[in-house]
């Protein structure tokens, strides 16, 4: 299941022929290791305008030990990530500074760097000059994201005033190995009160999370990231994927709850188990899903209604359950929902899914705002094109093409995904709510 | 001065779902089996690395390099290494009885926690080398000189070249479990179709507790099987009726088949027990109470009862030590070795003669209603993988109860071969 290209590329007599030819050299990417530095260079922090947020990222970088070097230093090193404060623009002159700052940082990122800009939101700006300069960041940095190669990525976050506490969290994400595959994104950040003292080895410690659809694929990834990240995870999958969901619950030292999530009871039974063994919950991740492809025509209820039940009403009902379950649903809970590409871009032969998936995505912004009541958030992560079981089994020429259509040129892995859930399920996401993360590597479907 | 003694706590089970023989576990071992059970249990309640007071367990069938049975299928567990754990033996009372050894230990306070489990296959099972090969091998191991070996070998002819297969014999009498009970079954009248009635009800039981999700948390699957492999949830009394008599076949009346009797089966089970304490400390529910437990046993040799009447006797002494009587009962769970052990022991706690005569009793026990009677489904649906069938009964009546709510009471009745009965009481 590994990547041949990736690692053909990269190996002596590969790497020669693919530039010779001039094929593109996936990179490997930069993934996250227990004990791992923020970063792997060092980096420059810059601003356009009078930014409120210089001081912020400077705080973060020297907490993780990461050099933070003048913007102007020409010594040969490799820059690990170029930040760029532009909650300070006032009108398109002022990218001017952007551009002059950018142009020969990002000639320094070494492979996997990181660029990432921080600006005010368009729809709060004093002008519409000031909203243009903000939207127009937006467009350089997907394009920045498409022109870095080496594995470099670049994101944008959208920071309104009195957001400044969410800052952190989200900074150390995009810099860190966690957010390899998170590319090309806008993530906009709310005002929010953001608990104090993160372990940043572990920062689920003491949470207790579900993970649906844990037994293999993408939900088992999720709750190994859990488990290391050290939440207390329960694996939840179907009664006849027992025996995988029991060796990833040993694995980890969780526990494995079998459980069809659209049985009637579904929800019930899960809260009641939760209560008896854990009193409550912190994190629920609504991962299961399932495909049951075929054209719109040729669609039949049998295709059409798993794939809502799965995908769509049971997170609803769950959700709303878990809502309603007196103090189940701890103070700061997240909830994070498994989306897709094909919720954003729509696919051929995946209307049920697809559906299903962009139905996802209207759920969770429809209950941001409950959720921000609650100092709890509810965000969707939406995977691109991911190597799984599932992936390995496509036609070798779509596998390739699905693989390559992104600025990473590479699918993902499920732990890339798991991160971003992961990620988001930290005290310090706070400030992320009512959001969708892609985890695409840029992809250029629905982008 | 007698110990304080509390009760035991049932908190969960798992089992792996019952295959036939020789099908889809046919390449499993007793150890494999036991220990992905004991491995499915770590799974369902966390006790990933902990140390329990103790794992008891056993197999009817065993071969001799499985004389640590249970004690290396948790050295491949999950479980800390740290944990004891001997093997126990009592035919297909095994399962049961390792409960109760188990319980009695939380009773007593030695322990805090345990595993009761059982695990058999007839698929893998042990075959013994002839007995005159055997003796051959031993001379020839203790032979000094090549002339003695020489010697030694001379002695071996082709016929010992067959291995002996263990039986599912009665070594006192030659007869089958089949046959034994097929004389039961005359004796107290048990007609064709009431078995098959009985057993028809045990697959549609089982079936549908499958489909309300009650094995979610009872059964983990293996090896690609998530459902017993024995249940035929269509099954029915005219499908039954069709088939020929397998036991007793010498009388023109036979009832038995292999649609009214177990089929050898393969799998494994296991019941977490602990007390209270224990359980609440680490959020772990309590299903029901091992209340008291009895073993009997009779003498089908020369007494002229039936080999799987023990349970029968067993019973009436339980229920005087607790002060009850046989109604007070909200579910009864009569192990299926046959389904005419089922119904002669029914229709013997009714018989004024049998219950004066042989129990000693003034009135009979009485019968029970029937609506009671293994309502999960038994092993004439699920299979009887001997050694694991207590730890199934366990587990499934101590949900049972637990969810029928506080206070409910259940009976456990299994027979076994050597003419012995384990009985036990649970309550929620
Ligand atoms: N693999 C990809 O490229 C990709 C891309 C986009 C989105 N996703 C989404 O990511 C999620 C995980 O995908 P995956 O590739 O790991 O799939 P997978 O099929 O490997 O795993 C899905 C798991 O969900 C479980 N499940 C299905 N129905 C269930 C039910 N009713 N109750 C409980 N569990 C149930 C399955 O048993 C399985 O273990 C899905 O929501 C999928 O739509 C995957």
């Amino acid at each position: 299941m590994g990547d041949w290209y990736r690692d053909f590329a990269n190996s002596g007599v590969g790497s020669t022929l693919v530039e010779q030819l001039g094929l593109p050299r996936p990179a490997v990417l930069r993934r996250h290791e227990p004990g791992a530095p923020l970063l792997t260079g060092p980096a420059v922090v810059g601003t356009a305008g009078e930014g409120r947020l210089h001081e912020t990222v400077i705080r973060v970088l020297e907490d993780a030990g990461v050099p933070v070097q003048p913007p102007a230093a020409t010594d040969g090193e490799r820059l690990g990530a170029v930040l760029l404060d532009a909650t300070g623009v006032t009108s398109p002159a002022d990218l001017a500074a952007v551009h002059e700052f950018l142009a020969p940082a990002l000639r320094r990122l070494g492979p996997s760097g990181r660029v990432l800009v921080l600006a005010g939101p368009p729809s709060d700006a004093g002008s519409p000059a000031q909203a243009a300069a903000r939207q127009a960041l937006e467009g350089l940095v997907r394009s920045v994201a498409k022109e870095l190669r080496n594995g470099a990525t670049a994101n944008l976050l959208v920071v309104p005033a009195g957001a400044e506490a969410a800052v952190p969290g989200p900074v150390r994400f995009f810099l860190s190995g966690r957010s390899a595959y998170v590319d090309g994104q806008v993530v906009p950040l709310t005002a929010t009160d953001v608990p104090a003292g993160e372990d940043a080895e572990r920062p689920l410690a003491g949470k207790v999370a579900v993970v649906t659809g844990a037994a293999r694929g993408i939900g088992a990834s999720i709750a190994r990231v859990m488990a290391r990240d050290g939440a207390s995870v329960v694996g939840v999958d179907v009664p006849a994927a027992g025996q995988s969901l029991a060796e990833v619950a040993n694995e980890i030292g969780g526990t494995a709850f079998q459980l069809d999530i659209t049985a009637p009871d579904a929800a019930q039974r899960l809260i009641a188990h939760l209560r008896e063994r854990h009193g409550g919950v912190d994190i629920v991740v609504h991962n299961a899903g399932i495909t049951r492809d075929k054209l719109l025509v040729n669609m039949d209820a049998a295709r059409w209604n798993p794939v809502m039940a799965v995908n769509l009403q049971a997170q609803l009902d769950t959700t709303q359950a878990l809502l309603d379950a007196d103090g189940l649903l701890r103070t700061g809970a997240r909830v994070v929902c498994v989306s897709s590409q094909s919720g954003i871009a729509g696919n051929r032969g995946q209307t049920n899914y697809a559906a299903s998936k962009a139905g996802v995505i209207g759920m969770v912004r429809a209950w941001a705002p409950a959720f921000a009541e609650r100092g709890a958030t509810i965000n969707a992560v939406a995977p691109g094109f991911i190597v799984t079981e599932m992936t390995a089994t496509m036609p070798f020429g779509t596998r390739e093409v699905g693989s390559r259509i992104n600025s990473l040129q590479q699918g993902g892995l499920p732990v890339d995904v798991a991160e971003t859930i992961a990620w988001l399920s930290q005290p310090s996401a706070a400030g992320v709510n009512g959001q969708v993360v892609r985890v695409c590597g840029q992809s250029f479907l629905g982008a | 001065m007698a110990p304080q003694t509390r009760k035991a706590a049932i908190v969960g089970g798992n089992r792996i779902p019952f295959a036939r023989a020789n099908s889809a576990y046919a390449q499993a071992s007793n150890q494999d089996m036991l220990t992905a059970t004991l491995d499915g249990l770590v799974a369902r309640f966390g006790l990933q690395g902990r140390q329990l007071g103790e794992v008891v367990a056993g197999a009817v069938l065993k071969h001799s390099r499985d004389f640590n049975l249970t004690r290396e299928a948790v050295l491949g567990s999950r479980l800390s290494a740290a944990t004891p754990a001997y093997d126990v033996q009592q035919a297909c009372g095994t399962g049961l009885e390792a409960a109760i050894l188990v319980a009695n230990k939380i009773a007593l306070g030695q322990i805090e926690s345990g595993i009761a489990g059982g695990v058999d296959t007839t698929s893998d099972a042990p075959l013994a080398i002839h007995d005159e090969m055997r003796r051959v091998l031993i001379a020839l191991s203790s032979a000094r000189t090549l002339r003695q070996r020489l010697e030694a070998l001379a002695g071996v002819r082709p016929g010992m070249f067959v291995p002996e297969a263990p039986r599912n014999a009665e070594p006192r009498t030659g007869l089958s479990m089949g046959e034994h009970q097929a004389i039961t079954a005359r004796q107290w009248g048990i007609s064709r179709e009431d078995q098959d009635e009985l057993a028809v009800r045990s697959h549609r039981n089982l079936a549908a507790a499958y489909d309300r999700g009650f094995f979610d948390d009872l059964v983990t699957p293996y090896l690609g099987l998530a459902r017993d492999e024995n249940l035929r949830p269509d099954t029915s009394v005219e499908k039954l009726a069709e088939l020929e008599p397998v036991f007793g076949t010498g009388d023109p009346d036979a009832t038995m088949t292999a649609g009214n009797s177990t089929p050898l089966s393969d799998g494994a089970s296991a019941v977490l027990l602990a007390s209270d304490e224990w359980a609440a400390s680490r959020g772990l529910p309590v299903l029901a109470h091992l209340v008291d437990a009895q073993t009997a046993a009779v003498d089908h040799v020369h007494g002229g009862e039936g080999l799987l009447m023990a349970p029968a006797y067993a019973v009436p002494v339980l229920l005087a030590r607790n002060g009850l009587t046989l109604q007070d009962f909200d579910y009864y769970e009569v192990h299926e070795a046959f389904a005419s052990t089922v119904l002669a022991t029914l229709a013997a706690w009714e018989d004024p003669a049998f219950c004066k005569e042989r129990l000693g009793l003034d009135a009979p026990l009485g019968a029970i209603d029937r609506s009671r009677l293994n309502v999960n489904g038994s092993s004439l649906a699920a299979g009887h993988p001997f050694a694991a069938t207590g730890g199934r009964i366990v587990a499934s009546l101590a949900k049972q109860l637990h969810e029928a709510g506080p206070g409910k009471r259940g009976l456990i009745s299994v027979c076994a071969a050597g003419g012995q009965g384990v009985v036990a009481v649970l309550e929620s």
